[in-house]
């Protein structure tokens, strides 16, 4: 399949949309009609063919425009992209991963071709064709992982693991759902996570740190979490949240529609072999309401979650303000029918809205 | 009476001790203001005769005590800062065994470890108790400047003038707090100010 570009915007005049075709396969986070935190990992080993689980690094429409989001966010703040120095060698593994995955995911959008150390990336959407020494870091423009990182999309957390920990020692965070990587690397996995409320007395971080710290090589894990945002901001960074918090009272029942997104992450992780840290992506898509109204069995659901979702919880994701009008919006597709089990769509067998 | 009971917090948020005489050939106190009293609590005079203690008064007046204590070693500083070539150049010469006694303020504790285990000690080599204010070095998250011995919150940046309020969000590299926009949703709504405590 041949994947057409977008040339669109996550800021400013936010031209950001999705076809019919990345509607369908948004990964739609919730696989009941409520929700509530859990370890809900499982093995990344492909899934539905054309879904956002298929491939190791899922590539999209969006991911030419989603690189020159990148790019700006960097110029502006370089402390987005920050490795200390023990980190360089699983940085070299992360490029290796990357690179190997998405040549033989994409052998039509991505070429990598290797003799010995000599190797040339070729990556045809963004235009590079570029050979270098494998593991001399002076033949790249970047450090290795922000060189690769420039490359993909998502959110990249890289952690070393030592006495029985994960550390938050490299990453390149320009989409995250506000949390600083200048802040907080260095921490360990239960410092970085720490805002985080309920979770810890549930056990949920505890429990995850066991299973993050036994993925072996070549069996990597995934999840999905989820949150909300005004507009399709990939930025929605502490670091800029002075400029973009007020977007969130911008809402109206006129507007909410196409600008009120959900916001799903998917994340994985891969152990990297020279150095034994952890690759943790973060990515995240987008969906507006009113694109996933189109689908009845998301629309009945997504009615639900909002509405049983904890005040806790719902103040935490930051939309606690903003709950009463996106009921509003959401209650029309709700007309109390069964949902099917599980995240898919399932338009053929799913009922239309009856309301 | 200058122990402050922190109240409990999130998982990023320093927890203080209380110091403890250890055996050690060589030992080195950092105190800061009421911090005075913490290294009075402990000392001995074969511990002192050990010692090498830099007392950073900021407005107290302990100097006379310890210097009655006798330390191997006493070096008054006016500011940390001013303060912090001399720990940095004991510290060059700082054996593994180096006993290492750190108490006052939050922010002077959590820069002063850094100092420590950038040598190289192992942070079990550092003791810590909190003593007199409970003011916090505070990062302002949008412009990376820091605002020293913040006592209330919200509180004003002084590099970006931003109304900021104070998180128990804590990074042990900057040893220092978050300060977010407390209006960023709506903007020149800033609460009145409080005591972090209160």
């Amino acid at each position: 399949m041949t994947i057409q570009f977008n040339d669109e915007s996550f800021r400013d005049d936010y031209t950001f949309h999705n076809s019919d075709w990345a509607i369908k396969r948004f990964p739609f986070p919730f696989h009941e009609d409520s929700y509530m935190y859990s370890v809900n990992m499982e093995q990344h080993r492909g899934g539905p063919e054309g879904s956002v689980y298929e491939m190791r690094f899922d590539v999209d429409e969006h991911y030419v425009s989603e690189m020159k989001d990148r790019a700006i966010v960097l110029d502006q703040d370089p402390l987005r992209c920050q490795s200390l120095p023990h980190m360089t060698l699983a940085g070299w593994d992360l490029l290796e991963l990357i690179m190997v995955s998405k040549s033989e995911d994409y052998p039509d959008l991505f070429e990598l071709h290797r003799n010995g150390n000599q190797w040339r990336w070729i990556n045809k959407p963004l235009g590079i064709d570029h050979s270098f020494t494998f593991m001399d870091e002076t033949t790249l423009p970047y450090g290795p992982m922000e060189y690769i990182t420039r490359q993909a999309q998502g959110d990249f957390a890289v952690l070393d693991q030592r006495d029985e920990m994960l550390w938050m020692d490299a990453g390149m965070v320009t989409t995250q759902a506000d949390w600083s990587l200048d802040f907080d690397i260095g921490m360990n996995f239960f410092e970085w996570h720490a805002p985080v409320p309920k979770a810890h007395e549930m056990g949920i971080f505890q429990r995850a740190l066991k299973f993050l710290l036994n993925i072996q090589q070549g069996a990597p894990a995934r999840r999905l979490n989820w949150t909300m945002t005004v507009n399709p901001l990939l930025d929605t960074s502490p670091e800029n949240y002075h400029k973009w918090g007020i977007q969130k009272t911008t809402l109206t029942p006129e507007n909410i529609a196409h600008k009120q997104h959900l916001r799903v992450e998917l994340q994985t992780f891969f152990r990297l072999p020279r150095s034994n840290a952890l690759v943790f992506p973060i990515r995240c898509y987008l969906c507006s309401f009113q694109d996933l109204m189109t689908v009845p069995k998301w629309g009945r659901r997504l009615h639900r979650v909002v509405r049983d979702l904890p005040v806790e919880l719902a103040t935490y994701k930051g939309f606690i303000d903003n709950r009463p009008m996106m009921l509003d919006y959401l209650s029309q597709f709700d007309d109390g029918l069964p949902t099917s089990p599980g995240i898919w769509p399932d338009l053929e067998t799913e009922p239309p809205l009856t309301k | 009476m200058s122990k402050f009971e922190f109240p409990k917090s999130i998982a990023s948020r320093p927890v203080w001790g209380t110091l403890e005489v250890r055996p050690g050939e060589h030992h080195l106190m950092i105190a800061e203001a009421e911090g005075a009293e913490a290294v009075l609590d402990i000392a001995t005079p074969d511990l002192m005769a050990k010692t090498h203690l830099i007392y950073i008064p900021k407005g107290a007046d302990f100097t006379t005590k310890l210097q009655a204590l006798n330390p191997a070693q006493f070096y008054e500083g006016p500011s940390y800062e001013a303060a912090l070539h001399r720990i940095r150049r004991v510290l060059e010469d700082a054996h593994m065994g180096l006993q290492v006694y750190l108490t006052g303020t939050e922010g002077m504790m959590g820069q002063a470890m850094n100092e420590v285990m950038a040598v190289g000690l192992p942070h079990t080599a550092i003791q810590t108790e909190h003593r007199g204010s409970v003011a916090r070095r505070m990062q302002c998250v949008h412009c990376k400047g820091i605002t020293e011995d913040v006592e209330v919150d919200p509180f004003v940046c002084v590099h970006c003038g931003l109304n900021l309020f104070v998180r128990d969000h804590y990074s042990r590299r900057l040893a220092a707090y978050q300060g977010v926009r407390v209006d960023a949703e709506d903007h020149g709504n800033v609460p009145k100010p409080k005591g972090i405590y209160e």
